[in-house]
């Protein structure tokens, strides 16, 4: 049964009606278990959830610390291309926003490759657009074979495959894969996004499965928080990831919370999520997953980043660009506005002076 | 006479191997070594990273410690195999500590491809030191294939849950004619000492350590435990009884 359908299963459920049923008590049961089910998980997302967040915030800690030691892996994203054709309402990178359209040549690639790779990063994350015309697969694969000089892992962001296509990119030196959904809510999803291939829902929700079955060893998942109940969205990242970790139990999976930020565009988010709203999803995700990393991207201000730290994240983006060939002095529009503009050696200061390892390496192609 | 055991040829004094992720700063490495005697440590080769000297997890191993390094990511046999050679080629010697998982909610070895694993690395030279979940017939064919040791786990690694396994690694001790080295689980000195008692000829030893508030009197306390396990199971325990014995209730008319 593929994602798709599983989700399907909760079609109708009552959200609202099992919030209000939750009481202190039930959290509390759910708190003391080690193994929690999906409702576990809901009840921790649930607005009664909320007295409990020191306690729930001691234990995400505990098995934090327990899983993956006082260490953060550190990676940085790199944009290739900015070229859409989809009209994501709430995207600066749409096709109906006027700003200047980019691909970076080999030589560039090169160029933004040595200046990250001189900071010592070792994991890469790499993006573009939806355009198949202008960033192919092949084009993706040519790139993929001048960063593997640079860099030992590297993760793609870009537009849905198909598993022969994953298969191709694994092969050419790519272990792993961000996806976002965006919006889990199939109706709301079809809202926000009325033109292009990214209309198709369920081939971008079953992307994730490709890729595991094509054999990507990492794959991060996760809503677009702002454009939706929060509750329900990080209720339904958290059971993709459980379906993928028992579907494909040697993948290591992770989800990131993105929050909403200022964009080209101007498109104000729908939903306010609010510090303490995402501090509760990464506490009741990391309940219900101990093992399942948490990304937290330059989205959120330095002075938060620095807590979350201690909160159950596992992997932290660093140095960060939104712009396509931004590094190398391109003047050119980002995707987004980024919050923590911190250098790769501001953040491993501030993880060593946390206590924490900043971890440049953790994997290599094999 | 001193109290040593051989593996791949190499005579080792302490039986306390040290694991090395989890640390807060690889700063901590070099001292917890020195305070738990460690002379075996083990490093995950996806953390090795020989172009950055000062991050470079490898290089806080002290020079006369044998670099053991694992292949942790690895999801097969042949994966395992690649990471061990590449492991050989990067210069971290002939040594490797192989892990095969492929369930990342529990990180449960596994062992048909441990085995498969061992028989090639074991065939080109190499020292394999395969972690296990503890099982007789697993255990022999790891020994049939080559392994230098075996090293079943005493509970899920990362739990701290101490020596859940016992029963079943008793018999490996028992059973098997290599060194059994618990790995994995134990959370406090105790139980290392409790696996040392039983027969294990090491443990091997990382988040219990890696994770205390004070890492370096941590790997010094396990140091002494294990010094101490193996000593009681030298001078060979008496027997445990469940009932006070005093006299003989029951057959004492007989003297008459």
């Amino acid at each position: 049964m593929s994602f798709y359908e599983v989700r399907k299963e909760y079609a109708g459920f009552d959200f609202k009606g099992f919030f209000a049923g939750v009481t202190v008590d039930r959290v509390k049961r759910a708190l003391s278990k080690s193994r929690l089910t999906e409702w576990d998980y809901l009840a921790l997302l649930s607005p009664a959830a909320e007295e409990c967040l020191e306690e729930m915030a001691r234990k995400a800690h505990r098995l934090t610390v327990q899983h993956f030691g006082r260490v953060i892996l550190l990676y940085t994203p790199l944009y290739l291309a900015n070229y859409c054709v989809n009209r994501c309402v709430y995207c600066g990178f749409k096709a109906n926003n006027r700003l200047e359209r980019k691909k970076l040549t080999p030589a560039e690639v090169e160029r933004e490759a040595g200046i990250i790779a001189a900071t010592g990063l070792k994991h890469i994350l790499i993006l573009t657009g939806e355009s198949r015309r202008h960033s192919p697969v092949s084009y993706i694969r040519e790139c993929v074979k001048i960063l593997k000089k640079y860099f030992t892992s590297i993760s793609i962001e870009i537009y849905p495959l198909e598993e022969s296509e994953y298969a191709e990119l694994i092969a050419a030196g790519v272990d792993g894969l961000t996806i976002y959904q965006e919006v889990y809510d199939e109706e709301v999803y079809a809202e926000l996004h009325p033109a292009g291939p990214k209309r198709n829902y369920r081939y971008r929700l079953e992307a994730p499965e490709r890729a595991c079955r094509a054999g990507m060893r990492t794959v991060n998942v996760g809503a677009l928080l702002g454009l939706h109940d929060w509750r329900t969205e990080a209720f339904f990242t958290g059971l993709h990831a459980s379906y993928l970790q028992d579907t494909f139990p040697d993948v290591e999976v992770s989800i990131s919370p993105p929050r909403m930020r200022p964009q080209l565009g101007g498109f104000q988010p729908r939903v306010k999520v609010n510090d303490k709203d995402l501090v509760q999803y990464m506490l009741a995700f990391r309940l219900y997953m101990p093992r399942g990393g948490i990304t937290i991207s330059t989205r959120e201000r330095a002075e938060l980043r620095d807590h979350l730290v201690r909160l159950g994240a596992t992997k932290m983006s660093a140095g960060s660009c939104t712009a396509v060939g931004g590094r190398s002095g391109h003047e050119s529009t980002g995707q987004f506005e980024i919050s923590d503009g911190r250098s790769v050696a501001e953040m491993a200061r501030m993880l060593y002076d946390q206590g924490y390892q900043p971890v440049y390496k953790d994997w290599q192609m094999i | 006479m001193e109290d040593t055991f051989k593996i791949g040829g190499r005579e080792l004094t302490s039986r306390l191997f040290l694991g090395t992720g989890k640390f807060s700063s690889n700063r901590l490495i070099p001292e917890a070594v020195r305070a738990s005697g460690a002379q075996v440590v083990t490093v995950a080769l996806r953390r090795i990273d020989l172009e950055y000297e000062e991050e470079n997890i490898a290089a806080y191993v002290p020079k006369d410690c044998i670099l053991m390094p694992n292949t942790s990511g690895a999801r097969n046999a042949q994966e395992a195999v690649r990471i061990a050679r590449l492991a050989r080629a990067a210069g971290c010697g002939n040594w490797v500590k192989i892990e095969v998982i492929t369930d990342n909610r529990y990180l449960l070895p596994d062992n048909y491809e441990t085995i498969k694993a061992t028989e090639i690395l074991a065939a080109e030279g190499f020292v394999v030191l395969p972690y296990m979940s503890p099982d007789l017939m697993v255990a022999k064919k790891l020994a049939e294939a080559g392994a230098a040791a075996v090293m079943p786990l005493g509970a899920p690694i990362g739990s701290n849950r101490g020596l859940r396994t016992k029963e079943l690694v008793r018999i490996l001790i028992d059973e098997i004619p290599l060194p059994i080295i618990v790995d994995a689980g134990l959370g406090r000195p105790s139980e290392a000492a409790e696996a040392m008692e039983m027969g294990a000829a090491a443990v091997l030893v990382n988040t219990a350590i890696a994770t205390a508030g004070d890492p370096v009197a941590m790997a010094r306390a396990f140091g002494l435990a294990v010094k101490a396990g193996r000593l009681a199971y030298l001078a060979g325990p008496g027997e445990t009884q469940e009932y006070a014995r005093a006299s003989s209730p029951l057959t004492g008319f007989l003297r008459d």
